[in-house]
């Protein structure tokens, strides 16, 4: 079937350009994109001015399966990525038991086709996350795996990690690290600070997080591998990012959409909801990562999406479980740095979109002729109040509830089929 | 009329006129403890429940005194044994207690913010008696008392807190009051010990006890936890005692009155040398304990008063509390 949506705001995260135009979808791809007529069979979407853009590409979203069902399940978390604009989602392998064989990598790529966006998927890149031996990266690799990563445990043994890095590097996998001295930052649940000495909990110098990167850098100019570290939250770790690829490694970065529009303070009186890895900065901080986000020293944005039940956080902070759901916030989240944030709409679609699909070699987040029909569309300045209650999510962890946001996903098409429609479409 | 708050969580939510209303009502309880007959009624016919998640004697005690005195039925419970034991959340628990109608829940838990979880899940006041490295209130109210007995007033002082602050909820308490009642607060202690960004809260902060000391009109000294001292954070109980034990000479350095305090209990020759703790014209720490009971008497009475006001509101507003 062939689809028209005519006069839509075209994002092209790649030209970093905006046009109002029209975009045909023909056979799951971008046909055409421009100043088109309507084919004569073709589906008329009237997009009114509102934006459409490439479908985000998520690295590093938490699915409860294997073993946390009740958490997130591939059809929850694909129905919310849907909802968000999300169209291709890259699970992340620290379930339980975690993705350290082709055996499980095979189980949850059959789950995964429940859901209504495209899911790839993470391998852990040691067996049982534990550090002291590789997982079989060829077999994963063959078996569908993307990248390689122990997710939050940070391989201690810097032996281990060469090692697995060298072999990786053979096979041309990707490596996605979590930069964070795992010493340091043990026990830490807040960054220090004086907020962090004001509510007496434990915090972790921002420190931990550049002697991370500082060492997993070093390892990949000695190795040659692909590396990405998945969160950069700290102004500190920047230099050493730049210096990397400056001097020619293969580093890209990310960081969180949570990083990017919370800071520690909004952890307030213990809410636990803003307990994340790792835990909220300074506003300083985060107001340096929106800049590299902006002049593409940081790449990537993801939304760490983390579902946790409500039991696990109604604890005390120090107990409670770390993470947030992001999945169908992360537009609205974005369209802070959009309205207040000094970021263009191409710049933060080319780090949400455009760069991890690159990053991983898929030909998604283009806004181009020949590219993959997986697209967004959204309308950028639509105000609402949001209601956790309302997400599809399993778990509704954000730290977004009852907050007043601007943006709101209209629809999302995957391959040229629409898998989200809000009522406000009239298509 | 100050203090019309329901819970009392932390001296952060307390204002200079609460502080006031709590220790001048006090004041009057320093004398009716010094009586044959202590007994009051203010809280007659209430219940007062003290869940201690984490030990404690003197202050269990001090807060159970607190509440006979006052005529409440008080009950102990030891969360050590209890339910939480068997996987019980710390809510469910809270949600339990709740179901028997206590009137005052007195909550000491090893969490910083516990104790504030858990003032939003239940409907009767809820004394924080310290809550992780966070807040220890009563601790401090009873400090400021003692202050102000001795001293004549609660205001332009300047008060040195001294030893390991990072891990104190009375270091906390303390400098909160104190910076509210217009003091000059020092922090003094080896810089492993210190929390971070504390200078930039408008707190002087010393690693040279001897500079910390210099003309304080107060020393408070804290406990230095026995865990502290494996090497992890200090290389040895005597060297801690060389450089920051309160010794004849290390006072010296404050003024001629200075009073020394201590939240106790107190090591002697690893904080605090033994003979300043028991110097009579020196040390306050026995007045300490006698103001804890008096402050935390006034403060269940307070709140005792604030809950009868809003529930007789409710009544006449024709609502079940």
């Amino acid at each position: 079937m062939t689809l028209f949506l005519q006069n839509a705001r075209l994002i092209d995260p790649d030209a970093l350009t905006e046009t109002v135009g029209n975009l045909i979808i023909d056979n799951g791809v971008i046909a055409a994109i421009g100043d088109k007529q309507a084919p004569a069979d073709a589906k008329v979407i009237d997009c009114r001015g509102k934006c459409l853009a490439p479908g985000i590409v998520d690295i590093g979203v938490k699915i409860g399966e294997p073993g946390e069902r009740h958490r997130e399940s591939f059809r929850s978390a694909g129905m919310a990525a849907a909802a968000g604009g999300v169209t291709t989602v890259i699970a992340r392998p620290d379930t339980d038991p975690c993705i350290d064989n082709p055996e499980t990598l095979e189980f949850v790529t059959r789950r995964a086709a429940q859901a209504p966006v495209r899911i790839l998927h993470l391998a852990a890149l040691t067996k049982d996350r534990a550090g002291h031996e590789m997982t079989e990266i060829g077999f994963l690799l063959d078996t569908g795996a993307v990248a390689f990563s122990d997710v939050y445990h940070v391989v201690k043994d810097t032996k281990v990690l060469s090692r697995a890095m060298v072999y990786a590097r053979s096979l041309g996998a990707l490596i996605i690290g979590h930069p964070q001295e795992p010493i340091l930052s043990k026990g830490a649940c807040v960054t220090n600070g004086k907020f962090a000495s004001l509510r007496g909990l434990p915090g972790v110098s921002p420190m931990a997080e550049r002697i991370g990167l500082d060492r997993d850098l070093g390892l990949v100019e000695m190795t040659g591998v692909r590396y990405h570290a998945d969160q950069i939250t700290t102004s500190r770790a920047l230099p050493a990012l730049e210096r990397a690829k400056e001097n020619g490694l293969d580093v890209t970065a990310g960081v969180s959409i949570h990083h990017l529009t919370l800071n520690e303070f909004d952890v307030g009186d213990y809410r636990t909801f803003f307990k994340l890895t790792p835990p909220l900065r300074a506003e300083e901080d985060r107001q340096a990562m929106i800049a590299a986000v902006g002049s593409g020293l940081i790449d990537i944005i993801c939304s760490m999406h983390t579902p946790a039940d409500e039991e696990s956080k109604r604890l005390p902070f120090e107990e409670a479980a770390s993470g947030a759901v992001g999945l169908e916030t992360f537009i609205p989240a974005a369209m802070r740095l959009y309205h207040q944030g000094g970021l263009t709409l191409p710049q933060l679609f080319r780090a949400m979109s455009l760069n991890p699909a690159k990053r991983l070699g898929l030909p998604q987040g283009r806004m181009a002729e020949g590219a993959p029909a997986d697209l967004v569309l959204f309308d950028p300045d639509a105000p609402f109040v949001l209601d956790r209650w309302t997400l599809q999510s399993k778990s509704k962890n954000t730290p977004f509830d009852t907050q007043r946001m601007e943006g709101k996903v209209l629809a999302t098409f995957v391959g040229g089929t629409c898998v989200y429609n809000a009522q406000e479409m009239p298509a | 009329m100050a203090f019309r708050a329901r819970h009392l969580l932390g001296i952060e939510h307390l204002t200079q006129d609460d502080i006031r209303t709590v220790l001048d009502l006090a004041d009057s309880y320093v004398d009716l403890n010094r009586r044959t007959v202590k007994k009051t009624d203010a809280l007659e016919g209430m219940t007062q429940i003290n869940m201690f998640f984490e030990n404690s004697t003197r202050t269990q005690a001090s807060f159970e005194l607190a509440g006979k005195r006052l005529g409440a039925d008080v009950m102990n419970m030891s969360m050590q044994t209890s339910s939480v034991k068997k996987g019980e959340t710390l809510i469910d628990t809270a949600m339990t207690l709740n179901a028997m109608h206590p009137d005052l829940l007195v909550v000491r838990h090893q969490n910083s913010g516990a104790v504030d979880l858990l003032a939003q899940k239940v409907e009767c006041a809820v004394l924080n008696a310290g809550d992780g490295r966070h807040e220890h209130p009563t601790q401090a109210l009873l400090d400021a008392l003692t202050i102000r007995r001795e001293k004549g007033r609660i205001q332009r002082l300047t008060v040195a807190i001294c030893g390991d602050i990072a891990h104190s909820r009375v270091a906390r308490s303390n400098l909160i009051l104190l910076g509210k009642m217009e003091n000059r607060v020092r922090l003094v202690g080896p810089p492993t010990l210190m929390p971070a960004g504390v200078a930039e809260l408008g707190i002087e902060v010393y690693d040279d006890m001897r500079e910390g000391l210099r003309d304080a009109d107060v020393v408070m000294m804290l406990r230095l936890q026995k865990e502290r001292m494996d090497g992890g954070f200090l290389p040895s109980e005597r060297e801690y005692f060389h450089r920051y034990g309160l010794d004849a000479e290390k006072l010296s350095y404050a003024k001629d009155d200075a009073i020394v305090m201590h939240p106790g209990p107190m090591n002697r020759g690893v904080e605090i040398d033994g003979t300043i703790a028991d110097d009579i014209n020196r040390s306050v720490i026995q007045e300490q304990v006698e103001m804890g009971v008096a402050v935390r008497m006034a403060c269940m009475d307070l709140l005792a008063q604030n809950l009868r006001r809003e529930r007789g509101r409710a009544l006449t507003e024709g609502q079940y509390v």
